[in-house]
């Protein structure tokens, strides 16, 4: 309870921190214009960013976060960094930031001799729960990278879909009778 | 950093500084990512269009094999181009550096480059233009923003000239009015004097040069899949409508993007047509020459523009007709707008278009004689010519995306909207700074929409798949309509891409749903062939 409470007391600091690593991931006049502009649409890269990251953060504070609540957040993230100029481990190591951040946190907060008994137990168990995150990242990622292949090759068809039927090289398969 | 040859620890991948250094955007030399270009064109495409400097090239090349005098070809380029278009010349001049514009652009929203800020992207040209045509630029160089030509300053102007689409969204917000979207097809332009343009684009052109159309079919092709569609309409409607070809005497001649005869789902809105053609008993002709709406000479130069439209105005008066109805297309409603008129209008031999039905007049294409199908469709619905059955589109939550071309460059707005809400029970908006003409592009538009870019694409139409979300979270959107061949072909992508379950439709793809035709039998698929929820099919 120790580790949780001590997020939880500084939840929107710490998000803010780690919104800001992810963002200063992109050329500095770029971070700026994610992290300054508000309206959700004209800055749909920032917006989905913080909302993924605050989101997420109120998650993994959790002792069992809910996978089924966390896969959609990493989704909304890693969906847009795997399209950009991010290589596969660029794009999902926003994951890590979040235990350095905390990290620094503590050393703020406590000299060695007043740190909390427990807490680094605590936090260690934090940490899988965090490499957990990153594993699914990976799979996110891998998924929409296989997404844009498919796509590719489906586009290709739809263009000339009449074409290809007329020529018989498209054949619907049979209506089932049973 | 991890040592070589071992995985980095997910503790040292944290320490990684992405941030790249701080540099001056014109000593950040271009980087060609894969997945953001096309490929260069090949040479038979040049060839077959009598465009210069043809010959086979890669842009992932070192070696683009340009002729030995090209920087004199491309300053040449741009003296006449600042002598002919006064824009042109205005727009190099005066931008002050504001930054309106910065974020204003798809391509910077969703990928985060700044050199894709409107404002850099023309500075690109700009330094070039103050190197080598303005007193300070000649004297003080870097200092007063010029630079030097030099292949690497090519380069990065090809990359990042086809990373624009012309969509004009950033100009809307320019306090001067600088248009990026015609800075963009002048810079193409002395691109193609060097033979610099991407197969994707020339491919159409050289086919639409010798058959009329994108994909290079001759016209018993175009017949058949004409026939083929309405063999599809008597399957579902119990009706054989009827069409003809190249026919002369015509009272009016119908153009409509290729795309829509071959591809899905722009085949639906072709079907939709022809429904409501037959329904009204409109006097019309398709013809196999004029047979693509579309045209990717836009995307290569002017001169390319006209030549193959060429083909527009002689069939019309070829085959005698009295004016042209256009289809669901963006770019080519912006030249047959725009365009038409300035190089051959006042088409005289025409005459001003009435519609036959109601007997409107449309004033507004006194010139160039060219009516889009939108406002044809939303007029026959105002005097009460349609019998419609908006219920058998319940099943589709429906929202619309604005293209670039009909809003920005004619201010198309209602016109759609009305149909749909007349078609339609579930319609919904987006966001307003998305729509209308501040519509986001698809990302896919100027000849951008093919495969090898994806990754470019699904930056640039991010900014309108996030609206998109947003309306199908909000009120169970399933459904993006438009009236552009472009945004039928890239849309589809994007949203399966973004929001996955998003279909995507021509307007007049639910007009053919809604049609109510005289002797049609009861109704149970829609369009595509599918059950109609609670019309006797299943759900
Ligand atoms: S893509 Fe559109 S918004 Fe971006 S620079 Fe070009 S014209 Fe402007
Ligand atoms: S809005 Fe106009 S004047 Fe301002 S930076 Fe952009 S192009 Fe220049």
């Amino acid at each position: 309870m120790l580790l949780k409470d001590f997020l939880l007391e500084r939840k929107s600091s710490l998000s803010a921190k780690w919104f800001e690593r992810v963002v200063e991931t992109y050329p500095s006049e770029t971070a700026k214009f994610l992290k300054n502009q508000k309206d959700p649409f004209g800055n749909p890269v920032g917006s989905t960013i913080l909302q993924g990251i605050d989101n997420l953060f109120n998650q993994i504070i959790e002792d069992e976060p809910d996978t089924e609540k966390i896969l959609p957040l990493l989704d909304s993230i890693i969906r847009i960094r795997a399209i950009q100029d991010f290589s596969a481990s660029e794009a999902v190591a926003f994951i890590f930031y979040i235990k350095d951040i905390i990290r620094q946190e503590f050393e703020r907060t406590y000299t060695n001799s007043n740190y909390p008994a427990g807490l680094r137990e605590e936090f260690s168990r934090f940490e899988a729960k965090v490499d957990r995150l990153a594993l699914l990242s990976f799979d996110i990622y891998m998924r929409c990278r296989e997404k844009i292949y498919e796509l590719k090759a489906q586009e290709v068809k739809n263009m000339t879909y009449r074409l290809l039927q007329q020529a018989k090289l498209i054949v619907e398969s049979p209506e089932r009778s049973d | 950093m991890a040592t070589k040859g071992k995985p980095p620890k997910p503790e040292e991948l944290s320490k990684i500084d992405y941030t790249p250094p701080k540099r001056g955007w014109m000593d950040t030399p271009v980087v060609f990512k894969p997945g953001m270009y096309c490929h260069g064109t090949r040479a038979k495409y040049l060839e077959a269009v009598g465009m210069p400097n043809a010959r086979d090239w890669s842009p992932a090349e070192e070696d683009w094999k340009l002729p030995p005098e090209w920087k004199e070809i491309v300053l040449k380029g741009i003296k006449e181009r600042l002598q002919k278009y006064r824009t042109f010349h205005v727009f190099m001049d005066i931008c002050v550096r504001c930054g309106a514009c910065a974020d204003k652009c798809h391509f910077f929203l969703g990928g985060g480059d700044p050199k894709n800020m409107p404002v850099l992207r023309a500075e690109l040209l700009r330094s070039v233009y103050r190197k080598y045509f303005t007193t300070a630029g000649k004297f003080f160089g870097k200092a007063a923003g010029a630079r030097e030509l030099t292949e690497d300053v090519l380069k990065e102007l090809w990359y990042y000239y086809f990373q624009c689409t012309e969509c004009r969204r950033c100009s809307l917000f320019c306090p001067y009015g600088i248009d990026q979207a015609e800075i963009t097809i002048i810079g193409r332009e002395l691109l193609n004097l060097l033979g610099l343009n991407l197969d994707w684009i020339m491919g159409p052109v050289a086919n639409s040069y010798r058959t009329g159309n994108h994909l290079g079919l001759e016209p018993h092709t175009i017949k058949a899949n004409i026939e083929f569609m309405i063999d599809d309409i008597e399957t579902i409607t119990g009706i054989r409508v009827e069409t003809t070809f190249n026919r002369k005497g015509a009272e009016i001649l119908f153009v409509a993007p290729s795309g829509d005869l071959f591809g899905v789902p722009g085949n639906y809105v072709a079907m939709g047509e022809l429904m409501l053609f037959h329904e009204i008993g409109l006097d019309y002709t398709w013809s196999t020459l004029a047979c693509e709406g579309g045209n990717f000479g836009f995307f290569t130069s002017m001169e390319m523009a006209k030549k193959l439209y060429y083909k527009i105005y002689s069939e019309a008066k070829r085959l005698g007709v009295k004016w042209i109805l256009g289809g669901e297309c963006g770019h080519q409603w912006r030249l047959m707008n725009q365009y038409l008129d300035t190089w051959w209008g006042p088409a005289d031999f025409l005459e001003e278009p009435v519609s036959p039905i109601t007997g409107t007049k449309f004033e507004n294409a006194k010139g160039s004689k060219v009516v889009h199908i939108t406002e044809f469709t939303a007029d026959l619905i105002r005097h009460g010519k349609l019998k419609l059955d908006p219920s058998r589109n319940d099943h589709l939550r429906v929202t619309f995306h604005d293209s670039c071309n009909t809003s920005r460059a004619m201010g198309i707005f209602e016109e759609p909207r009305y149909i749909i809400k007349n078609v339609c029970n579930h319609f919904y908006e987006m966001p307003e700074s998305t729509i209308r003409e501040k519509t986001f592009c698809c990302g896919s538009g100027s000849g951008l929409n093919a495969g090898e870019n994806i990754e470019l694409r699904m930056r640039g139409g991010f900014p309108r798949a996030n609206a998109v979300k947003y309306v199908k979270e909000k009120f169970g959107v399933n459904m993006l309509a438009n009236i552009c061949a472009i945004d039928r072909a890239a849309l589809p992508t994007l949203m399966d891409y973004w929001n996955p379950g998003v279909g995507v439709c021509g307007v007049h793809e639910l007009v053919g749903n809604a049609l109510v035709m005289k002797g049609e039998i009861e109704r149970t698929l829609d369009l595509r062939g599918e059950p109609l929820p609670g019309k006797g099919g299943t759900d």
